[in-house]
Order: structure tokens, then C-alpha cells, then sequence
């Protein structure tokens, strides 16, 4: 699971438990990028060459920005990593006789980054879905949770379950068990689904107002809930779900080894002793293992009807079934992108007419506002404007995502105004003031036309770059077409349709554009020919 | 050679610098309604310095310049008012023509008439028209600058001065693009234009088209008149 703020302190009795596990393996966990990534690819390379000799390093991916008690940098030695996927992994790597050996992966790529075989198995609080079922080799689950419904404290009377959200948002994680139970219930309910690429800012903006509920499992709702106050957990379980490793299909050997070694750990206790140090042990766990020691399969999810779900259908089928979301997606798309757009260059306008015809004291404010604008991430900005200012200006999220992008954009457009408007020859001012225009016909009649036709190239780039930079607003909850497209990925399992798809329809915004400022240039070249 | 009815232009002790360079070092002219007056002297000499001074383009540290009753002081910040009235008096042809490139040369002609003085955008095409007709170049209305000649864009540059029927127009170099043909006509057109009392103050190189031209020839070296 993932989480944009690093996890509180876990007790150093957790980092005593890891490092009596991990044992030799410890030199394993010394993680920073390159140097694993290289020697990830060496060791792959040396199993090609040399196939006979057994790897000695298990590589499991995970992300750590999920934080505790999935995996999380240990908060004393930030290089290495703990929680209980890091133990879960040790054990296993321990039972094939191998040496852990740990690939920070983003969360939603884990699927893909093992099917490539960067690592052999994900451990991250990583669903059994269908589609999990359908593309990967699956583990035994390892542990059961529930999802649960989290609602403010003022409403923990009144709203207890899904039905009783009708016309209210509410939040969860994209790609997961809960955002198909919440879509089914959309339909059903008719609530509102907002999906976050976290599980903490649900959470935050559940207590602030932003959404009426949340859902997600237990194991985050129960860690939020110590670290904010304001919000009540129900008790009822809306669906039951359970955490598996997923290999590559090519693996299924592998995999029955771990399901062999999880079974052991089940039986003599050592999986209870790692969840009890995590204190994630409940009473749902012993069932699960009781029922997975006697043999008995256990179903992808209890209480989610998933004979619908992508996952089972054929490719071409689930295609048809998302493209209208995903049409709906591009429009929302497109009208973000032609609102902010439209802000932009009237911001910009404003911007580089100040910098162009301003005092002093305003040239130096504008030239300042432009350079931090340019001088910071984009996705930086829109984490302030939403998140960050929530506590003084509750902006919806379109809103935010709207005036995220246009005062991004704005500087830069300045930018171009500014350098075409300084571009005009002075003597085409000088002749306008003969004639007896004011400053201001001058720049409105004679600069601003001229340099307007020499902006329009930069300005047809900046907003193609735009309508694609609009992809980056899914952080704030805005489902645009990047964004479907992913939950669209996540359910089926592979990216080649959905990613095709998503193409296309960025093309078809964006080409029309580029062929009618293509015709405008044209028409208004200033240069002789 | 023609009639002589008063001062239109004086010009005192006109003092103008740039940085630590002097341009013009106290020029005095004057001149009277209805001449054409070529200012000549080498490079560098301020002829077109002189004709920028007169159109309200350059501040000067000292000395005054009056065209018509506008006065304008080295001394003193000319307002706003004082350089709009300057501009009903005073048109001036660049050397380069200066055509705004995004409009077409009745456009040119009419923008002026329309939005300095709120002439009737029809009113102000009839009368462009006439214009363009007047110096040959009728036919080229709808044309972009671009697709003018050297020719074409002077004649449209100086019906787009004329448009706001000035008294005094300034010409910077505007023999200087023109084959022998062309300057030909182009004296023959200030001929007529002085005919119609106005007062032309030229700038340039050419000593025949001065002669053959011109009423009066103002000599300046190094930033007077000698």
C-alpha cells in the first residue's frame, strides 16, 4: 500500500525480530538503487549463463513508501527496510536457502516489474484479486483482512454500512478490492466514488470534510485511525480480502515451494510470531490458517460477486466494457486541460504585460513568482494547493487540479509572451506612437497582435504538454484519462490494451491541435516568404 | 517657388545626448509652411536624430522645438496631451517603412484615422482608399506588407502618415531603397504633396534628389547645422 508521508516509529522490538531473521541475509537489505539494480541484473545474467547453479539470492520487490507494518525504512537505518512483508520475505528466502534481497518497486508497477523479472516474488500488502489470480502466479494467502467502512465521528450513528451513502463520497485506493466493491456500490448505492493513489490522504480528508467515508482494510484503517483522530471505524466487515505474494506464471514451480514454507510457518507459528510483532495477529488469522493447513481453497475475496470482474473476461470484452469510462475520462481530460488552458494564458498575459510595462516593484514580484513556478515540481504544487492549504481553503478537487495546472502553466506562457512581445521590432512602436495611438493602442493594436502570432508555435506546444501534464491531477482525486486508464490496467492485469487505448485518445486530443496551429502559423507568418 | 506663409517648424538650440555622446550640439532651423527641406550631411551627422526629435521620439537635455504652436522643451517632461497634439501635426515615413506586418495596407492606412482620432472605420476605408489611389498603389490594398515591393511599402507608408492629415511630414532616407525610376516619382509625389501646403522635411544622402527636389538644402556635420 502506498503512502505519500513517511510511517511513524516502529518499536526497535520489530527491528530485534528482523535482524534475527534476516541473519546473514542482512548485507541483502543494504538497499540503495543503483547498486542492487546491477547487481540484480548481474545475478539474472549469471543464472543465464550458468543455469545449473542455484541463485543464492532471493530478489523480492516491495515499496516502501506503504510504510509499516507492510515494509517500511527502518526509521534507525533509513538504507534498510522492516515490517512484516520483510519478515514474510526473509522466511521465505530462507526456506529456499537464499539470501533476501530487497527492489524497491512502485506499488501499482509490482505486477509488471515481476512479470519482467526484475525480482521473483511482490510482497506488499498485495491483494488475491481475480486479475491477480488471472495474469500471476499466486501464492496462499498469508493473511486475512477485512474491509472496513470509516466514517467522521459525528456520523459513526448514522452511516453504518454502503447503504446508507446515497449521494456521498466516499474514498479509497485505487486498483483495489475496495474501489471495485465501491464502483459496484455507485451503481447499487448511487455513491460517489473518489479514488486516491494513498491510503493516508483518504483518511485526512475524511476528517476535514473532503469525503463522507472510506473504505479500505483493516490494517490501514486501524493504523490511520492511531495516527489521526476524528474518525470512527465500523465494526461491520463489507467484504473479506487477503494478502499474497505474486509471482511471474513462469515461477508456479517457485510459488508451490512457498506454499509449502507458508504452510510450515502456519503450523509451528513462526507467521504468528511475525504478525504478532507487527501487531496485526487477530482472531480471523488462525481460521484462515486452519482452513489453508486442511487443504481447503480459499476464494480471492468473500462478499465481492467477481463473476464480473475484468479479470475473467476475455481481453476484448473488458476493453469494450471500460471504453466508455475511459471516454468519459478524456472529456473530463479535455475540459480540464481547455479550462486551465484558457486561465493560463489570461494569467500569463497579465504576467508578461507586468514584466514588460511594470515598475519595478512589480517586475521583481512577477519575475519571483515565475522562477519559483518553474523552479519547482509541478506535482509539488498541487500537493499544496490541495493538501497543503486545506486547513485555510478547502478547494474542490477540480478546482485544485483547474488552478494547479493554469498558474503552473501561466509562467511558462509568460515566458513566451514576454520574449514575443520584446521580439517586435521597435520601429513598428515607434511608427504606431507617430500616428498618434496611445501606449496602450500600441501594445493592444500593433504589439500584442504581432507577438500573439509569433507565441502561437510555443503556445500550441505548451498546451499539447498540458493536456498530457493534466494526467498528474489523479493525485488529487480527479479520475482523468491517465488515471482510468490505470485502474483499467490494474483490474485486467496488462497494460497493451489499456495502454493503446489510452494512447489513442491522447492522439486524437492532441493531433487536431498540432494540424490547426499548424494552418494559423500559416496563415499569420510575420517573415516574408 | 512656392508661397511662403509663416514659421511651421523652429527648432532652438536643440541640445540632445546620449550618454556621454552628443548627437545634436545646439541646432537651430526653422522652417516655413510649404517647403521641402532636405537635411543632409555624412553618416552620423543626426539628420535622422533631428526628424526623430521633431516627431516626439527622442528626449533632448536642452533647447526647443516647435511645430505649429506645440511646443516642446528640453528641459521640461512633454505630457501626454502635449505629444498627442504633436502627432496631429507631425507624420513621419521611416526609412525601413515600419508597415505594421499583421495588417494589410488599407488596414495600415485606416488604423490610425479609426482608433487615434475615431474617424468612422467606413468613412476612414473611403478616404484610405482615395489615398492609396493618389500614389498609385490602390490595387495593393488588400496586400500584406510582405508581399509589397520597396516601392509599394514607402508610397503605403506615407498615405498611412497622411492619413491623419498632418502639416509637417518627415521623411527618413526615402531615396534610399529606389531605382532612378522610382525616386523620379517619388519627387514628382512630394512636388504634389507641397502643392497641397504641406511642409516636408527629408532626410538624406542623395544630392541630386535634393537638388532636383528640394526648396532648400540644411547642411549638419557633427550635430549642428553649418
Amino acid at each position: 500500500m502506498l503512502s505519500h508521508v513517511a510511517r511513524a516509529v516502529k518499536p526497535t522490538i520489530g527491528l530485534a525480530v528482523v535482524l534475527a531473521f534476516l541473519g546473514p541475509a542482512e548485507a541483502g537489505h543494504h538497499v540503495p538503487g543503483v547498486r542492487l539494480l546491477s547487481a540484480g541484473f548481474a545475478s539474472s545474467a549469471f543464472n543465464v549463463v550458468f543455469a545449473a547453479e542455484p541463485p543464492r539470492v532471493l530478489r523480492w520487490a516491495g515499496d516502501p513508501e506503504g510504510g509499516a507494518p507492510f515494509v517500511q525504512a527502518d526509521p534507525s537505518r533509513p538504507d534498510r527496510v522492516v515490517g512484516f512483508d520483510v519478515e514474510i520475505a526473509a522466511l521465505l528466502a530462507a526456506g529456499v536457502g537464499r539470501a533476501p534481497e530487497f527492489l524497491n518497486i512502485t506499488f501499482a508497477s509490482i505486477d509488471q516489474s515481476i512479470l519482467r523479472g526484475d525480482a521473483e516474488i511482490g510482497l506488499s500488502g498485495i491483494e488475491d484479486t481475480p486479475a491477480h489470480r488471472a495474469s500471476m502466479a499466486v501464492t496462499i494467502p498469508y493473511y486475512e483482512f477485512r474491509e472496513v467502512l470509516s466514517v467522521r465521528d459525528a456520523d459513526a450513528a448514522r452511516v453504518r454500512s454502503l447503504a446508507d451513502l446515497r449521494g456521498k463520497t466516499v474514498g479509497t485506493l485505487g486498483g483495489t478490492i475496495a474501489y471495485e466493491i465501491l464502483l459496484r456500490a455507485e451503481r447499487e448505492h448511487g455513491l460517489r466514488v473518489v479514488s486516491y493513489d494513498d491510503d493516508v490522504h483518504p483518511y485526512s480528508d475524511l476528517v476535514i470534510g473532503r469525503v463522507d467515508a472510506v473504505l479500505l482494510d483493516n490494517v490501514l484503517a486501524e493504523r490511520r485511525h492511531r495516527a489521526i483522530p476524528g474518525f470512527t471505524i465500523q465494526p461491520q466487515t463489507v467484504a473479506i480480502g487477503h494478502y499474497v505474494g505474486v509471482l511471474s506464471p513462469r515461477n508456479a514451480p517457485l510459488r508451490d515451494s512457498f506454499n509449502e514454507i507458508l504452510l510450515g510457518a502456519m503450523r509451528d507459528g513462526r507467521l504468528e510470531r511475525i504478525l504478532r510483532t507487527w501487531s496485526v495477529w487477530n482472531d480471523d488469522q488462525p481460521k484462515l490458517h486452519e482452513q489453508l493447513l486442511a487443504g481447503v481453497p480459499v476464494p480471492a475475496v468473500i462478499g465481492l460477486d467477481v463473476s464480473g470482474s475484468v479479470a475473467t473476461m476475455s481481453r476484448w470484452d473488458a476493453a469494450r466494457r471500460y471504453f466508455p469510462s475511459l471516454l468519459r475520462a478524456s472529456v473530463i481530460t479535455i475540459i480540464l486541460s481547455c479550462l486551465s488552458m484558457a486561465l493560463a494564458v489570461a494569467v500569463g498575459v497579465l504576467i508578461a504585460t507586468g514584466r514588460v510595462y511594470g515598475g519595478r516593484m512589480a517586475r521583481a514580484a512577477l519575475t519571483a513568482y515565475v522562477e519559483l513556478i518553474r523552479g519547482t515540481p509541478i506535482l509539488l504544487q498541487l500537493f499544496v494547493l490541495y493538501y497543503g492549504l486545506a486547513s485555510a481553503i478547502r478547494l474542490p478537487a477540480f478546482v485544485a487540479a483547474l488552478l494547479g495546472l493554469a498558474l503552473n502553466y501561466a509562467a511558462y506562457e509568460s515566458e513566451i509572451y514576454r520574449s514575443a512581445l520584446e521580439a517586435i521590432p521597435v520601429g513598428q512602436l515607434e511608427a504606431a506612437r507617430t500616428l498618434g495611438l496611445s501606449e496602450r493602442q500600441v501594445l493592444t493594436l500593433v504589439r500584442a497582435p504581432q507577438a500573439f502570432r509569433l507565441a502561437l508555435a510555443p503556445m500550441t506546444n505548451d498546451f499539447v504538454a498540458l493536456l498530457k501534464d493534466s494526467s498528474l491531477v489523479s493525485v488529487l482525486t480527479v479520475l482523468e484519462l491517465t488515471k482510468q486508464t490505470q485502474i483499467f490496467a490494474t483490474n485486467l492485469g496488462s497494460w497493451v490494451i489499456p495502454g493503446t487505448l489510452c494512447a489513442a485518445l491522447y492522439l486524437a486530443m492532441s493531433l487536431p491541435l498540432s494540424t490547426l496551429a499548424r494552418r494559423l502559423e500559416l496563415r499569420w507568418r510575420l517573415t516574408p516568404q | 517657388m512656392t508661397p511662403q506663409n509663416g514659421t511651421v517648424l523652429r527648432v532652438d538650440a536643440l541640445q540632445l545626448e546620449r550618454g556621454d555622446r552628443v548627437i545634436l550640439r545646439g541646432v537651430s532651423l526653422e522652417v516655413s509652411r510649404g517647403e521641402i527641406v532636405a537635411l543632409m550631411g555624412p553618416s552620423g551627422s543626426g539628420k535622422t536624430t533631428i526628424l526623430r526629435a521633431v516627431a516626439g521620439l527622442e528626449r533632448f537635455q536642452s533647447g526647443q522645438i516647435d511645430v505649429d504652436g506645440v511646443k516642446l522643451a528640453g528641459a521640461a517632461v512633454t505630457t501626454k496631451m502635449t505629444l498627442r497634439e504633436l502627432r496631429r501635426k507631425v507624420g513621419m515615413v521611416f526609412q525601413f517603412h515600419c508597415l505594421f506586418e499583421h495588417l494589410t495596407a488599407i488596414e495600415n492606412v485606416c488604423l490610425a484615422p479609426v482608433y487615434a482620432h475615431g474617424i468612422a472605420p467606413a468613412d476612414a476605408r473611403t478616404r484610405g482608399l482615395e489615398l492609396l489611389q493618389a500614389f498609385g498603389v490602390d490595387h495593393r490594398a488588400t496586400a500584406l506588407p510582405r508581399q509589397l515591393s520597396g516601392g509599394e511599402a514607402q508610397r503605403v507608408a506615407i498615405a498611412r502618415a497622411l492619413a491623419v492629415d498632418p502639416p509637417v511630414l518627415l521623411m527618413d532616407e526615402p531615396t534610399a531603397s529606389l531605382d532612378p525610376e522610382r525616386r523620379t516619382e517619388l519627387g514628382a509625389l512630394l512636388q504634389g504633396l507641397q502643392r497641397q501646403q504641406r511642409t516636408l522635411i527629408i532626410s538624406t544622402h542623395d544630392e541630386d534628389f535634393a537638388r532636383d527636389f528640394a526648396t532648400r538644402i540644411l547642411r549638419l556635420r557633427d550635430g549642428v547645422v553649418v
